[in-house]
């Protein structure tokens, strides 16, 4: 056996069966997801076809489009304040916090609840927000409110503030690790320049950091955009989201194809938020250089 | 250390603020998991372990996280099996189409997970696969690959090459190249990668909704309770979990960072 068939044997023997799991178990799933976007619904069955009905639907019916730009929305709202508090708490660990351990302590505790059960987190925003509920029930105590207020839970403010909360960690770890690759001598040079704080921040920091910001932002955008718990614990009517219309398409309303066009639609919107986010970090990466 | 200027106090002050709105709900859960009121409201109304009690005599519940734990446990089996030779043929090998196949399997880890549910529902209906826990556990271990991939390839990358070639030089195996040489160099990689699939397995709900049939893992019990109303049991259960994650996370956590 000369040594290249010993290699290629090597090769299929550790990647054959990844690859056909991937095949099979990934790339399958997401084609016929594709396919089945395009057939015909004939209650109770979903038949065969190449129709461009179901996109047409979700465009022009207002039932849907209102639904996919409120959830546009909502994302971006969760990406902006995610880097508003994201990007303040990742400088703070780096810059303004003195002690290895005690950064590496406090780095931790960010990236800790990313791990703790998801739908828990979602779900103290319904304990805290409700009519009975911790932030109401507290208000009173306090004497500041006279009766409950059913202004928090059920709105589309509930949901923007449960999903920054939930995506936070997404934003500060990819600016944490950005901030702490500029070199110290960078902001040393630039303040021996006479350049103030601030300066040096636009000027040095700032610049230095997108490409953490951009990652953060697209897997935050990406994730919130197809949140499937929040708009359900406390969305209410007003929140409801494209994961809330894809899941009834799959249950109640029994329209797989539908429901499929409109999966079809989030996979290539973030195909090209992903596509967006790599351009834009190597021409960062490229001008840093 | 210098004096801080208005704008970085400002900061410091955005950075505790985010640390506290991290915690203070948790703290919450756990609080009114321990409170003697069925409903969440402040005052506390006094010390009760009750909650606990009804957790660990609610059969329903019992049984989903059984469920939960079989999934969670079979499909990290699976993706650490199909993931390490993925990591190792990726390493090792260039080939045509690798990084399409590579960004593939990294996917399912940027896409909604209502998104890769669904197409997974599609084609198990298609195939006449039924919805189980069995099609549960093929969905998480397809979902999670890239999480073992990424970290194991991420040790490989920075071990060194030479390692591997003088084993084979002094007439070693392929097979004992990598259980004497490669294998011990990326265990830690290995094992933190697990228990973060496992926890994310164990918390799963999206793919789960899509292929669960008549058995239901904890999260969905718990989802499903949620949808009918509020129940201090859920406190109970959810400050337990957390628990339990905290404890998995910090021991994947110190098993990733190791020989940094």
């Amino acid at each position: 056996m000369t040594a290249k068939t010993r290699k290629a044997l090597t090769f299929w023997l550790l990647f054959s069966v990844p690859l056909a799991w991937t095949i099979v178990f990934l790339i399958l799933p997401y084609g016929t997801m594709g396919m089945m976007s395009f057939w015909t619904r004939k209650f109770p069955l979903f038949v065969p076809d190449f129709q461009f009905g179901n996109y047409v639907i979700l465009f022009t019916d207002p039932q849907y489009s209102t639904v996919i730009l409120r959830t546009l929305k909502i994302a971006a709202l969760v990406t902006a304040y995610s880097v508003a508090l994201g990007y303040p708490l990742a400088y703070f660990l780096v810059f303004t916090i003195r002690s290895e351990k005690l950064r590496t302590l406090l780095y931790m505790c960010v990236v800790v609840p990313l791990w703790v059960s998801y739908l828990l987190r979602a779900y103290t925003w319904k304990i805290i927000l409700g009519t009975d509920g911790a932030l109401n029930s507290a208000l009173l105590w306090l004497g500041l409110i006279s009766e409950p207020l059913d202004i928090f839970l059920y709105n589309q403010a509930a949901m923007v503030i449960t999903l920054t909360y939930i995506f936070i960690p997404f934003m500060v770890m990819p600016i944490f690790t950005a901030l702490e690759r500029i070199p110290a001598n960078l902001i040393e040079a630039s303040q021996d320049l006479g350049a103030g704080p601030l300066e040096t921040f636009f000027r040095v920091i700032m610049p230095l950091s997108t490409a953490g910001v951009i990652a953060g932002a697209t897997m935050t955008f990406c994730l919130s955009f197809g949140d499937f718990v929040a708009p359900v614990l406390v969305g209410g009517p007003s929140g409801t989201m494209v994961a809330t219309v894809l899941q009834s398409q799959f249950g109640a309303a029994l329209n797989w194809p539908l429901g499929s066009a409109l999966a079809a639609i989030i996979f290539t919107l973030v195909l090209i938020v992903l596509q967006i986010s790599s351009k834009l970090d190597r021409s960062g990466r490229v001008s840093m250089g | 250390m210098h004096k801080l200027v208005w704008w970085q106090k400002s900061l410091v002050g955005v950075a505790i603020g985010t640390l506290l709105f991290l915690y203070v709900p948790v703290a919450i859960l756990i609080l009114f998991s321990f409170n003697d009121s069925p409903v969440t409201s402040f005052p506390l109304s006094g010390f009760t372990l009750d909650w606990y009690r009804k957790v660990f005599a609610n059969a329903a519940l019992l049984n989903s996280l059984v469920n939960s734990l079989i999934v969670a446990g079979a499909a990290t089996s699976l993706t650490v099996i199909i993931g390490v030779p993925t990591a190792l043929a990726l390493d090792r090998f260039e080939f045509i189409g690798k990084t399409l196949f590579r960004n593939t399997i990294f996917l399912p880890l940027s896409l909604p997970g209502i998104v890769t549910g669904i197409a997974m529902l599609n084609f198990y209906k298609q195939i006449g696969l039924p919805q189980s826990l069995g099609a549960v556990i093929i969905g998480h271990a397809t979902a999670l690959l890239g999480i073992v991939v990424s970290q194991v390839m991420s040790r490989l990358e920075k071990l060194n090459k030479n390692l591997a070639e003088a084993s084979s030089d002094l007439g070693a195996t392929s097979l004992e190249t990598f259980l004497y040489v490669i294998l011990p160099n990326i265990r830690t990689a290995i094992i933190g990668s697990a228990l973060l699939c496992f926890t994310l397995s164990f918390d799963e709900i999206p793919v789960t909704y899509f292929l669960t049939g008549r058995d239901i893992t904890l999260p969905m019990y718990i989802y499903s309770t949620l949808r009918r109303g509020i129940t201090p049991e859920i406190n109970a259960i959810g400050a337990l979990i957390v628990l339990v994650s905290l404890a998995l996370i910090l021991s994947s956590v110190t098993m990733l960072r190791e020989k940094k």
